[in-house]
């Protein structure tokens, strides 16, 4: 722990800090660009420039500096002013003056920097350096003469993406920023390189002069495009949101998220339900006719379904949500929930078998990791990071199921799901010798019956131990873990639906479901997006997506996480519980509450743990074993076709269309052709 | 510098050098230098085997040899590298041509000590005989490069061209290097001074004196 003094204030920091981390510790602000928590350090922008004692008689670049006993730093010399004036002037000489149309005018470190740090005006009266802007797909837009060579984006696409996407040819003044021969950037976390991006060289292409910054209203929430449950800041103006950016959550997304998190919200806008409709007459020959709430309402308690009635949940619900069905089923006298939409029907009654124990951060520390049954870089990218993570700290990742590219090394160890049963020598070896072996599930493996399995697996290595809990459920819906604490599940799972034969069948925003299984039922569809569900279905009530009501979510390691509403739903569409609320009316039913206050403290009362937010929930010990054949044979499906469009926002949406064709669909074309 | 680019991505370029591999020569040479590093480290060797590349197109092309895109793309896959970080590397030195050249690649050096020893007259001579920066002559032979301090300024002027120096040069000494060269002669590398060998002073010495015959501590006089 070596002690500095920093503008004369002694202070104590970590060893192996840095001279800017001891300065940012005493307070002190520090002027950087290259610079970033997340990434290596590159000392290329010179912009932390201050002067340190004992050493030479010059500024040095603090960043790449580390603090050292008795050292004496000093960030308010007229050397350090002077110094940061000189490097400002620098950078400034090749970057053009086209901050008014510069979409990161507003939010621009350069721009902040220069005001903060720089001189008042330029002594450079020379031509401009030009660079020509390059292609990097649908997501990223480049200006590349606004480039100062800071090599985050580089850094970032080498080091936390793992695939070498970007780089920066030839050298000096001449060096440029590019993909390889402009190919589009393809990675899902792809477009985290416009938030590094210091200056207005990478900006979105979607959101390309939309709005500035200082006109959006910022709203804290949460992601549902996966499990993962990023924590997002929804940026909106007026009824619109323009766009999404991460918030910083060490725990869950770092800060980073999914290009599908980033970019879905344009399908806000697009294919939404904002009428009533009912289907007249009713069955698959009928036609959707516009309605009012009242005939609609008056429609379902004509149906008179009394205790006859189900409800499935949809992949993006937040809890609030799906208690009020509950409720509202329970007052029916009712328990027909279920929220696995595509059938799936693994045993549920311990919850800690079907969560992501080791937490996020905790998968980093694993050491020898078995994935069953998981495109993890396409099911939640962010957990995929931190693999990536484990695996350049030695961890060694063996993967059953379909093949897919990881970033990281691993070894495919067969298709067949039966491989649980006999794992080959290498894979029991090195999770026997493992200190922290972990096993993550995935949605493939849930869908080839490998639950039983995966659990044996963890017992059998002893995979939960003092401080350590290595079995980990993979889920893809961001409702799954609230559904299931508020135990939106079947035993058979929707199977026992179907059974029971209910005379309403309420789909929350499902969309996955095999509707024709339910022919005789009245589909009532209660979602935001004029999707699958909304085709099937014989009412329409049209209802909020994520943005546009409070909710409370939890994550695939049992995060309690809350957002908040943006904008309001368009037109006639409403936030969910109230749809639910004026329903138990019409049903003639009470379902004990009447403000969504009272809602959340009978939900609390229901599930206390969805009361703690922030907060992992402890669901107990894992199960010796569960229901279900510890011996499964059969291929592993992949369940995600197409990483851009899983889910009605993000298949309504323009840009993630573009991403699928360009992206997906152009590689695969292409490489038919050849 | 400013004018070196990446040739442009053509099917012609695909179809002429897309089947490109090393000689087994080569390949011998390029494994010999991917054994110096320790195993997994094989991106080390990233600059040998551009060389070596290069050199190879050179001897297809009875050039100095450049870089086609898929002959990167071949060292790449060779040192199981990302093409990028191996096109960074061909991009940032400019020992690696990434445009074809003529069968000599004159580099005339035009930083201060040349230029104050007469590098204007060598650009001019080489210009007389059509070369121009970024253009291969019509015959063939030549390619020009003006290039920043090449480290002989001792014995400036110099020119540079393939793998050889030609040193204290004038318009004239230029013009017989360049005549023997075109007759396909070997002329003398180095300087062109009669009676100078390398780099000694050409005149009397003028400092270090007492260093003629032994070694000598000047710190005391400094």
């Amino acid at each position: 722990m070596p002690k500095v003094t920093v503008d004369g204030q002694e202070i104590e920091v970590p060893a192996g800090a840095t001279v800017l981390q001891a300065c940012e510790l005493a307070g002190k602000e520090i002027p950087r660009f290259c610079y970033h928590e997340r990434l290596s350090i590159a000392g290329n922008c010179r912009m932390c420039l201050v002067e340190v004692k004992p050493g030479p008689p010059k500024p040095q670049a603090s960043c790449a500096l580390p603090a050292t006993e008795g050292q004496e730093i000093r960030t308010d010399s007229e050397m350090v002013k002077t110094a940061r004036e000189g490097v400002m002037e620098f950078l400034l000489i090749n970057h053009p003056l086209d901050c008014p149309i510069c979409d990161q005018g507003g939010e621009c470190d350069l721009q902040d920097q220069s005001v903060a740090y720089g001189r008042g005006a330029s002594r450079y009266h020379e031509n401009k350096r030009a660079v020509t802007s390059k292609n990097m797909g649908p997501l990223i837009k480049t200006i590349m003469t606004r480039c100062i060579h800071c090599t985050r984006c580089v850094r970032f696409s080498e080091e936390i993406a793992g695939v070498d996407e970007i780089g920066a040819l030839y050298r000096g003044e001449d060096m440029q920023i590019t993909t390889y021969l402009e190919q589009a950037a393809k990675h899902e976390l792809s477009a985290n390189v416009i938030d590094l991006c210091p200056v207005g060289a990478l900006t979105s292409r979607p959101y390309a002069y939309e709005a500035r910054p200082w006109e959006l209203k910022k709203t804290l929430g949460i992601d549902v495009s996966d499990a993962v449950g990023s924590n997002i800041r929804i940026d909106s103006r007026g009824r619109e949101v323009l766009r999404v950016l991460p918030r910083i959550n060490d725990d869950v997304n770092e800060e980073w998220i999914s290009d599908k998190a980033r970019y879905q919200v344009d399908g806000l806008t697009r294919r939404r339900l904002d009428k009533v409709w009912i289907r007249k007459p009713k069955g698959p020959k009928g036609k959707l006719v516009q309605a009012s709430w009242e005939e609609a309402f008056k429609k379902i308690a004509a149906a008179k379904p009394g205790k006859s009635i189900a409800a499935v949940a949809g992949d993006m619900l937040d809890c609030e949500t799906m208690f009020a069905a509950k409720a509202l089923l329970k007052a029916s006298g009712s328990s027909l929930i279920e929220s696995r939409q595509t059938g799936m029907d693994y045993d549920v009654s311990n919850l800690a078998a079907v969560n992501f124990n080791s937490g996020f951060s905790g998968i980093e520390e694993a050491d020898a990791i078995l994935i069953v049954g998981s495109n993890v870089r396409w099911e939640a990218p962010l957990v995929n990071v931190r693999l990536r993570k484990a695996a350049k700290r030695g961890a060694k990742v063996f993967i059953v199921g379909p093949e897919w590219e990881p970033t990281y090394p691993a070894t495919f160890i067969g298709q067949d799901v039966s491989v649980l049963s006999k794992l080959p020598a290498e894979v029991t070896d090195a999770l026997k010798a493992a200190e922290k072996p972990a096993i993550i599930l995935g949605g493939g493996g849930f869908a080839a019956g490998a639950h039983a399995a995966s659990v044996k697996i963890a017992h059998d290595f002893n995979m939960v131990r003092d401080g350590w809990n290595g079995f980990n459920a993979l889920h893809m819906a961001a409702a799954r873990m609230g559904a299931l604490m508020l135990g939106f599940a079947q035993d058979g799972g929707i199977a026992d639906i179907v059974k029971a034969k209910p005379k309403v069948l309420l789909a929350l925003g499902a969309d996955e479901v095999d509707f024709t299984r339910f022919e005789d039922s009245l589909k009532v569809y209660i979602g935001h997006h004029g999707d699958k569900g909304a085709h099937a279905a014989d009412i329409i009530l049209p209802a909020s997506a994520f943005t546009e009501k409070p909710g409370t979510y939890v994550n695939t390691e049992g995060r309690v996480q809350r957002g908040d509403k943006a904008v309001f739903a368009p037109g006639d569409a409403r936030e969910d519980w109230t749809i639910l609320r004026a329903l138990a009316d019409a049903l003639g039913v009470n379902v004990g509450f009447d403000s969504f206050h009272e809602l959340r403290d009978a939900m609390y009362a229901d599930a206390p743990a969805l009361a703690i937010e922030g907060e992992v929930t402890d669901y107990g010990a894992l199960a010796k074993s569960v229901k279900g054949n510890a011996a499964p044979k059969g291929t592993i499906p992949a369940p995600i076709k197409d990483f851009y469009l899983t889910n009605p926002i993000a298949r309504a949406s323009a840009v993630m269309q573009q991403c699928s064709n360009e992206l997906l669909l152009g590689e695969t074309l292409a490489e038919a052709a050849e | 510098m400013a004018a070196r680019h990446i040739a442009p991505d053509t099917p012609e370029l695909r179809e002429r050098w897309g089947s490109f591999a090393f000689t087994p020569e080569n390949k011998a040479q390029a494994d010999k230098h991917i054994a110096k590093y320790p195993e997994g480290r094989q991106k080390s060797a990233t600059m040998p085997l551009l060389d070596l590349a290069q050199r190879q197109v050179g001897a297809e092309t009875d050039t100095q040899g450049w870089l086609p895109l898929p002959v990167i793309e071949y060292v790449a896959a060779y040192l199981d590298q990302p093409v990028i970080r191996v096109l960074e590397v061909a991009t940032f030195y400019t020992m690696y041509n990434l445009e074809p050249v003529g069968k000599f690649h004159v580099q005339v050096c035009g930083t201060t000590p040349c230029m104050l020893r007469g590098s204007d007259d060598i650009i001019a001579a080489c210009k007389k005989r059509g070369m121009k920066p970024g253009h291969i002559s019509e015959d063939g032979l030549w390619s020009f490069t003006e290039v920043e301090c090449m480290g002989n300024c001792a014995t400036a002027p110099m020119v540079q061209i393939n793998d050889d120096n030609y040193e204290d040069l004038t318009a004239e000494r230029l013009d017989a290097v360049l005549d023997a060269l075109a007759k396909g002669e070997t002329p003398k590398t180095g300087t062109q001074e009669p009676g100078r060998h390398t780099s000694e002073p050409a005149n009397a010495l003028s400092n270090l004196k007492e260093m003629v015959d032994e070694n000598h501590d000047y710190r005391s006089e400094w």
